[in-house]
């Protein structure tokens, strides 16, 4: 054991060797440029490209969703605005309909009234005629009367006879 | 057919652990010589029937006793550790023999670059990553953006975008992009070097600092070239006072020279000594066994621990190739942390 401790300490380890050093560097650097050229090259060009397809995937996932949004915004805006004209076009309507038929109510009175109106006055004047007729028809009966006292003479009891006759005749007649 | 596995297993381990209790009773007075027999004796009968661990220990065992009887000297343990976790010349395919790697005669700059076992194993890494990139590179290419990968492909692709996100992005910032294919490459390369040597007949190249050394070289060398990119010369050479009064300077110079190298300096040894250190461990527990010459202590410690360690080692390459990497963004980062402050300015003038 002691002896394998001297021969490492003693070296042979760290004894340089410049056959193994020019060997090593060219083998290295003829490896790195066919491998960099043949291998590293188009593998981490299709990295890079493989990143910028993966960023421009996400991009373009990002704005679809983006625009996806915009549109049910829109949609929604579209909606909301349809239901407030439903809305507005219902009320109207109603609105419409009420003046309508408060207009038709209106009319339908004032009609109502103007007929009422009519319907008096003609029986106003109806009764006007009526009694145009009844007052010439009292004169022609006083005139009558005054013709049968006037015949029957001066009798002054007779006359009284005939005059109060006639007057409840009239009253009869009246009433 | 397990069960009858154990069993049979059971049936020629007990006889032999209580014939070793009892040898080992009869010999205290006896020579070594004798119980060393005895230990070589029931080495080939336990390598037949022992699981795979054990049994190719054994058979390291038995070849360290080859090697030592041919050379005629005793081999240690530490020298069997060594020859594992060292570079050679030669590679080891242990009951089968052994490879001499070529020698290259041509030396550039008069160093040697002969082939040696960890290089081979760097070629067999940097084969496996490259075999392993071109293919999911061309699975990418007849890939469109809107599929998804699949398979193993799958698999790189999230390493790779752990690497680009959270360790390039989150440390550097603004313009990592052009430090992701080094990190990703740095990477994969550790993680395949520390995983060949997890293998069996594989060896860590990740265990010897050299190879560390140029790994961390390399991050040293873009740390220091996106500085000077950042802040230009004069924004360097003022960052090295640390914005401090002019008579500090004679501290703060030196102080912050140093840091530039204890950087690369930590990430070389940290690598290093983690993978090497595992080795070690794994070779110390399964020696204990053969030092103390019991089944009992094989059993019953060398190999559970060996494979708690093992698995240990497992975690350890993932963790140590990511740590590498994160410390070389992170070390990126810092000096090129300027630039943002400077950036920011412009940015306000340009409001004013």
């Amino acid at each position: 054991m002691l002896t394998s401790g001297i021969i490492l300490l003693e070296g042979g380890l760290l004894t340089p060797n410049p056959g193994l050093i020019f060997w090593t560097a060219i083998s290295f650097l003829i490896v790195m440029l066919i491998l960099s050229k043949f291998a590293w090259g188009p593998l981490v060009s299709m990295l890079e490209e493989r990143e910028k397809g993966i960023q421009s995937a996400i991009d373009r996932a990002h704005s679809a969703k983006d625009e996806a949004e915009s549109i049910l915004k829109k949609n929604r805006e579209l909606l909301a605005k349809a239901d407030a004209e439903a809305d507005r076009i219902i009320r109207e309507g109603k609105e419409y309909a009420d003046k309508v038929r408060a207009e038709l109510t209106d009319k339908a009175q004032a009609e109502a009234q103007k007929m009422i109106a009519s319907a008096k006055e003609e029986i106003e004047m109806e009764k006007r005629r009526a009694l145009d007729v009844l007052r010439n028809e009292v004169a022609d009966m006083a005139v009558k009367g005054a013709e049968k006292i006037i015949r029957t003479s001066l009798d002054a009891e007779k006359q009284k006879a005939v005059v109060d006759e006639m007057i409840k005749e009239l009253a009869a007649s009246r009433n | 057919m397990r069960v009858k596995a154990i069993s049979r297993i059971l049936a020629l381990v007990v006889p032999v652990l209580l014939s070793l209790n009892s040898h080992a009773f009869a010999a205290t007075g006896q020579d070594e010589a004798q119980v060393h027999e005895s230990a070589a004796v029931t080495a080939p009968a336990a390598s037949g029937t022992l699981e795979a661990p054990v049994a190719g220990a054994a058979t390291v065992e038995a070849g360290a006793h080859e090697a030592a009887g041919a050379e005629g000297h005793d081999e240690k343990p530490g020298d069997v550790i060594m020859h594992h976790i060292l570079d050679n010349k030669i590679y080891p395919i242990e009951p089968f023999g052994e490879i001499h790697l070529p020698e290259i005669a041509v030396k550039p700059f008069g160093i040697d670059i002969s082939v040696t076992k960890h290089v081979v194993m760097i070629w067999l890494a940097s084969a496996v990553l490259l075999v392993v990139g071109l293919s999911v590179g061309a699975s990418y290419k007849s890939l469109s953006s809107k599929k998804a990968p699949n398979g193993f492909a799958n698999v790189i692709e999230a390493l790779v975008d752990f690497i680009r996100t959270d360790v390039a992005k989150s440390n550097i910032g603004h313009g990592y992009e052009k430090f992701v294919p080094f990190l990703v490459t740095v990477f994969f390369f550790i993680l395949i070097c520390n995983l060949l040597g997890l293998i069996p007949y594989g060896a860590t190249a990740t265990g010897n600092i050299n190879v560390t050394l140029t790994l961390a070289v390399f991050t040293f060398i873009i740390t220091q070239a996106a500085a000077f990119k950042a802040q230009g010369v004069k924004g360097y050479l003022e960052h090295l006072t640390a914005g401090t009064h002019w008579s500090l300077w004679i501290i703060m110079v030196p102080i912050e020279l140093i840091g530039q190298f204890t950087k690369p300096f930590a990430l070389t040894i940290r690598l290093f000594a983690n993978m090497t250190a595992g080795h070690i461990i794994i070779y110390s527990l399964i020696f204990i066994a053969f030092i103390l010459k019991s089944y009992v202590v094989a059993m019953a410690v060398s190999v559970p621990f060996a494979i708690f360690i093992y698995l240990l080692e497992l975690f350890v390459a993932f963790l140590q190739a990511f740590v590498f990497t994160m410390l070389s963004a992170l070390f990126i980062g810092l000096a090129t942390a300027h630039e943002h402050h400077e950036e920011g300015h412009a940015f306000e003038e340009s409001l004013h």
